[in-house]
């Protein structure tokens, strides 16, 4: 993944996100290393979504050794499993 | 033939199945308190238990929207006989084949598919039903497996099941098992007294000190409620939605075929137009519920995100628009409506469960309010800025 991939990774992670916050304040900034649920920006019922949408706005699958609540609680933890997945893909 | 032709072919063949096997004995299975055995294997037999299952696992292979509409057809005939489909099929085998491992779908899905075995789905305990992240039935690790230990209740198909899903929790920490009805320490024990899905074998399931092998785990320990939960309801909330237009459809049927059979006043009561009024209702919002359940389909097919909001819409206005439309059809068929003699007296009590289950209406406003409250918000700044846009260019026009 090339820097500038890594960075619309990013970004399209934090937008999806703050589109799907379980609070409802206006100004949240949401630093890649946030942990999205402890923090209370989302709940569990949101996990589910947000696969979804990883897996096919990123063009990844995940199987059942993925599903770690800890692996989507970071943007970092995301996009560092989304980067696996496609380095897996590639091999 | 065509992938959809197939598809569309199984649906036109489980219509027929369904008007001939189960509307008729809806009642008879009703007052029997269970499906007959029989109609279980001879749906086993035709794939109906897998049938939304891959073909390469022993299913019929139907998409979301085919899925949908085979659910709709068994559903007219009994919501007994549908809710099997889904606990088993839906609840169970929809959720194994996203988060079981490939040795669990192998082991699995076939026998699931061809009915060999009968799956339930254990989340809902005395003490614990909306609130389903506080399940109170623990585990705890020991030596190559798992010892569960507590109660569930109103499993559906929990009397008759082989083997149950069931939903457990250790320090906070929830997580899905596989537990085989021969395993030491599983009992259940139907419950009666229901005000409908009295044939649909619903029980409480008793887990004392029972021990689990670690390959009967589904998913990670841990990820029970976010992912494998959170899964099983959104599949069990599309059954329900087209579960929830089976019942309108029926109800429907039946206020139809009624009108135009009885006479009041000296004329059949079709002519009246407060009759047509409820029959034109009746129509309108099955159209509209059909719609909502087709698009949820579709979106499921697409694997889009945005499924699971329009699957729990379309969940809540169906469950609403079946209670309503069987409301009606009592009260069309006045004092008949209210005999087991005629079908709407069941309809009316079965229209209930499905404001209930798989997430109450209540519980569903709120997630789809929470949704539109996101959704739907203008932001000031953005308000403002657009309308500052606008007033330039006025100003420029002038």
């Amino acid at each position: 993944m090339t820097n500038m991939e890594t960075k619309i990774t990013i970004k399209k992670l934090n937008s999806y996100i703050k589109d799907n916050l379980t609070v409802m304040d206006d100004d949240i900034d949401i630093a890649v290393d946030d942990n999205i649920f402890q923090k209370g920006y989302v709940n569990s019922l949101f996990a589910m979504k947000l696969l979804n949408y990883i897996e096919t706005e990123f063009g990844v699958e995940f199987d059942d050794d993925d599903i770690d609540l800890r692996n989507f609680s970071t943007i970092t933890n995301m996009h560092s499993l989304i980067k696996s997945k496609k380095a897996a893909q590639i091999q | 033939m065509t992938d959809y032709k197939w598809q569309s072919e199984v649906i036109d063949e489980v219509a027929k199945f369904s008007e001939t096997y189960i509307r008729p004995f809806a009642k008879q299975f009703e007052e029997e308190k269970a499906i007959p055995t029989s109609l279980i294997k001879a749906m086993a037999e035709k794939g109906y238990l897998g049938a939304s299952l891959p073909i390469k696992y022993g299913g019929l292979g139907l998409d979301a929207v085919h899925y949908g509409l085979f659910t709709e057809e068994i559903g007219k005939g009994c919501s007994s006989v549908r809710s099997l489909l889904t606990v088993h099929t839906s609840l169970v085998s929809e959720t194994l084949l996203r988060w079981g491992n490939e040795n669990q779908k192998n082991d699995w899905l076939p026998l699931f598919a061809t009915g060999k075995k009968i799956a339930c789905f254990c989340l809902t305990e005395p003490e614990v039903g909306t609130d389903a992240n506080s399940v109170k039935t623990q585990y705890k690790k020991v030596e190559n497996g798992y010892v569960l230990k507590g109660q569930k209740k109103w499993i559906t198909f929990g009397d008759i099941a082989d083997v149950f899903l069931v939903i457990a929790e250790c320090d906070g920490s929830v997580t899905a098992f596989l537990v085989e009805r021969e395993f030491i320490g599983v009992s259940t024990s139907p419950i009666n007294g229901l005000l409908a899905a009295k044939a649909a074998h619903i029980a409480e399931v008793y887990l004392d000190n029972v021990f689990v092998p670690e390959s009967n785990v589904i998913g990670k320990p841990g990820s029970g409620f976010s992912y494998i939960v959170s899964t099983a309801l959104d599949h069990g909330r599309y059954s329900i939605a087209w579960a929830g237009i089976a019942i309108a459809q029926a109800a429907l049927e039946e206020m139809v075929t009624y009108s135009r059979t009885r006479s009041q006043f000296g004329k059949k009561i079709y002519n009246f137009q407060l009759i047509q009024a409820k029959i034109a209702d009746a129509m309108t919002n099955i159209q509209a519920g059909r719609s909502l359940c087709l698009r949820a389909g579709e979106l499921r097919k697409e694997k889009n995100d945005e499924s699971i909001i329009m699957t729990t819409i379309a969940k809540y206005f169906s469950s609403k628009i079946a209670m309503e439309i069987t409301i009606d059809a009592v009260q069309v068929f006045g004092g008949n409506g209210c005999c087991n003699v005629y079908p709407v007296e069941r309809l009316f009590r079965e229209a209930k469960i499905l404001e209930i289950i798989e997430g109450t209406s209540q519980v569903l406003q709120e997630i789809i309010s929470r949704h539109g409250l996101r959704k739907y918000y203008r932001p000031t700044s953005k308000v403002s800025s657009i309308l500052s846009k606008y007033q330039l260019i006025t100003e420029n026009s002038i």
